[in-house]
């Protein structure tokens, strides 16, 4: 279809037009959702956010927060999770929904799910189309809930990945996996990388951030 | 002062009085109710023998062997408070029986100058009419009127003021909800449930978040947890019900018997109970409609039920009960031709006040899930007990109650000990593991090694890695994964925790076989 100049300077005027009442729309300050204490100087999760994450385990971590709390959350496309490590870090096993596969309903499963829990997990498929995106994301702004991406996204509030992993307490052959020291980096928008480094978990199987005057050991013995 | 107050009228021992009065016998006498040959009831003279509720009749016997042993009926009990609701209604309408032993009214408080002398006026026409133990309570809901009626002596009235209900039922034991919400089982599972966890009065119980008593009680506990926060009274209750909540069931021709009249009415009660709670609300006072065929034309007779937890089909059947019971002393025997049920308090129901319980709202969307995926499709997590991690945890789709998963507090030798893996392989990678001479790495079948493990592939397609450090084996013997489930056989497996130069650690499995080992990858420390 071929637009006409006149139709498309109006479909330029009424997408402004929306775009301004979308932004009348929006609260100014959308409403902050509980983070894990380890994570809350980098990183606080908003309702209506998108945030992505590469590892399971900074998935659950900021599940944990809100779950903390005493609200829902859910997982969706997430057949290969460690609900024991989850549960380890502060979820809620109770007040969590999971759906292993959502096949190619994903989008409406998501959209279901986050009028209930404050903050949802996704593992999106490989491919995602924009009209995908931008249907979440209105889903998103219209309800008090967060949405993580466990894996690639075209646009987020803020990206989130491990970097620098070590696990302690294995040898060669003696000892078990007991802790790992990891950082955070937290990277939003254009701005700096932020970074934290964090024992998740440490000995004790609680995650909190490393301090300064711990030495770095660099050999696991 | 709040706009109403309620007045509970109860007659201690009840069933004990009523049998005793259609035995003829004293109540002074000690005297007890059974049931199946144990005791359901016994007067106060029976107790100073020690006769307890729930005591087999031999052992009441052996206590107290001049005990008078009467026949369990609630039928007759209802007969029999029949008159005392007659005589409450001629001094005040708008009375409600909440069970044969208790009823409740709003305190005519205005005509009789105060809440007190308003119960002495009552008191004093129970007592004319020879009904001698009678207690009154005030209050400003129906369950703390009843707490402040238990604790009253003999023929006297305890006032709770408007607005100190909390303080009055929070100092009682949890023990009394067993004996007011009836539905016996349901109710006392509660409470042993809160007896084991520590909760001993009402205000332990209140000073729990309502949703958590919600989520763990269910509506019940919600309830419950109201009426210990003597916040019952406070909620918004729809005084006039809309009149389609009516429900009435007409038989034709006429029915003679109670028996035959609450078998035909299980249908209509489920469905006045329903189409109730599909609004969210309960109903918790409701008018019982009778009309008869008489030879002189239709008489018709009602009266209003109250419950202190709210009418499910089950207590409305046995509300329709007594009453036709006790209508049928009065001259109206006639056969029934109609049964309404008009519900005149509703109230919301479940929980959470205005909003809805959390859990409906989750239901909801369960439901718009399962609608795209089947039952399956939405599940929740459950952890048990059990060596491998993929073991130790099990999905059970929503709402359906988990069947003896495995028990986590036992030892489960061969189970690794640490942080748990956060990706757990549905289906495990085949794996590959060398050691350092470019073999694949075998385990024996006595758990050692063919060679230190140096570098190893999690899967297909991805990087190899050289092994920075590892642990294990720890050797276990079980059912393994296989591809063809066919296949599947009982096999001696060792686990490792190893840890690739990039930092990132697996948890692999290798077949304890002579010939050459099998990797797997099982799950991941991400």
């Amino acid at each position: 279809m071929t637009a006409q100049p006149l139709e498309s300077t109006t479909a330029h005027t009424v997408a402004m037009l929306r775009e301004r009442m979308r932004r009348l729309g929006e609260p100014t300050a959308r409403r902050e959702l509980a983070t894990h204490p380890a994570l809350a100087d980098v990183v606080r999760l908003r309702a209506g956010g998108t945030y992505r994450v590469d590892t399971a385990s900074l998935a659950f971590l900021l599940m944990a927060g809100p779950s903390r709390e005493g609200a829902w959350t859910a997982l969706v496309n997430t057949r290969d999770t460690g609900l024991e490590a989850a549960a380890g870090l502060g979820l809620d096993l109770d007040r969590t929904l999971v759906v292993p596969d959502a096949a190619e309903h994903w989008v409406e499963v998501t959209a279901a799910l986050v009028e209930v829990a404050a903050l949802v997990v996704l593992r999106p498929p490989p491919r995602v189309s924009a009209h995908a995106v931008s249907r979440l994301a209105a889903r998103l702004r219209t309800r008090e809930a967060a949405l993580v991406v466990w894996g690639e996204w075209p646009r987020c509030d803020a990206e989130l990945r491990l970097a620098g992993s070590q696990w302690l307490g294995a040898g060669h052959g003696e000892g078990r996996l007991r802790s790992r020291r990891t950082q955070v980096l937290v990277r939003r928008g254009a701005g700096p990388e932020r970074r934290r480094a964090l024992w998740l978990p440490g000995d004790d199987g609680e995650v909190r951030p490393e301090h300064e005057h711990e030495p770095r050991i660099l050999t696991a013995s | 002062m709040s706009p109403s107050r309620t007045l509970a009228v109860w007659c201690p021992d009840w069933p004990v009085v009523a049998a005793c009065a259609e035995a003829g016998v004293g109540t002074r006498a000690p005297a007890a109710v059974f049931r199946a040959n144990l005791v359901t009831a016994g007067n106060a003279a029976a107790r100073r023998y020690g006769i307890r509720r729930g005591m087999r009749r031999r052992d009441a016997q052996g206590r107290c062997p001049e005990v008078a042993v009467l026949p369990d009926d609630p039928d007759r009990d209802a007969r029999a408070f029949e008159q005392v609701l007659t005589t409450i209604e001629a001094l005040r309408p708008g009375v409600a029986a909440v069970r044969p032993g208790l009823a409740a009214l709003p305190v005519p408080a205005a005509y009789y100058g105060g809440e007190a002398p308003a119960a002495a006026v009552l008191i004093e026409a129970l007592v004319a009419e020879g009904v001698r133990d009678c207690r009154t309570g005030v209050a400003d809901d129906l369950f703390t009127a009843e707490q402040a009626a238990r604790t009253a002596p003999r023929q006297e009235c305890v006032v709770v003021a408007p607005g100190g209900s909390p303080g009055f039922v929070g100092p009682l034991a949890v023990e009394v909800l067993e004996g007011m919400l009836e539905e016996g089982e349901e109710t006392t599972q509660l409470v042993g449930l809160l007896r084991r966890l520590g909760v001993r009065t009402l205000a332990d119980l209140a000073r729990l978040p309502a949703r958590d008593v919600h989520q763990r009680f269910g509506p019940l506990g919600a309830r419950v947890h109201r009426l210990a926060g003597g916040t019952d009274a406070q909620l918004p209750v729809l005084r006039e019900p809309p009149p389609d909540l009516v429900r009435e069931v007409a038989f034709e021709p006429p029915l003679e018997t109670v028996e035959a009249v609450c078998f035909s009415l299980r249908r209509t009660a489920e469905a006045f109970v329903e189409q109730i709670a599909t609004r969210q609300l309960v109903c918790t006072r409701v008018r019982v409609e009778v009309e008869c065929e008489a030879s002189i034309g239709t008489t018709y007779a009602e009266r209003s039920w109250a419950h202190v937890r709210w009418f499910g089909p089950g207590d409305l059947i046995d509300r329709v009960r007594w009453q036709l019971g006790a209508a049928s002393t009065q001259g109206l025997g006639s056969p029934v031709s109609l049964v309404r049920l008009v519900p005149e308090t509703v109230e919301p129901g479940f929980g959470e006040g205005l909003w809805g319980g959390a859990e409906e709202l989750v239901d909801r969307q369960v439901a718009k899930v399962r609608a795209l995926l089947g039952h399956d499709g939405v599940v929740v997590p459950v952890l048990q007990g059990g060596r491998s991690p993929a073991d130790r945890q099990r999905l059970v789709p929503w709402g359906d109650r988990a069947p003896g998963g495995r028990d986590r507090a036992l030892p489960w030798p061969g189970s690794i000990p640490g942080p748990a893996p956060s990706v757990v392989l549905a289906e495990p990678w085949p794996a590959v593991v060398e050691d350092a001479a470019g073999r694949v790495a075998v385990v024996s079948e006595r758990g050692v090694m063919s060679g230190e493990p140096t570098r190893f592939r999690a899967r297909e397609g991805e990087a190899w890695q050289t092994v920075a450090a590892w642990a294990g084996p720890w050797p276990v013997d079980e059912l393994w994964w296989e591809p063809d489930p066919s296949h599947a056989e009982t096999r001696r497996v060792a686990r490792f925790q190893v840890v690739g130069a990039d930092g990132r650690a697996w948890l692999m499995s290798c077949t304890m076989t002579s010939g050459d080992g099998r990797w797997w990858t099982e799950a991941g420390y991400e």
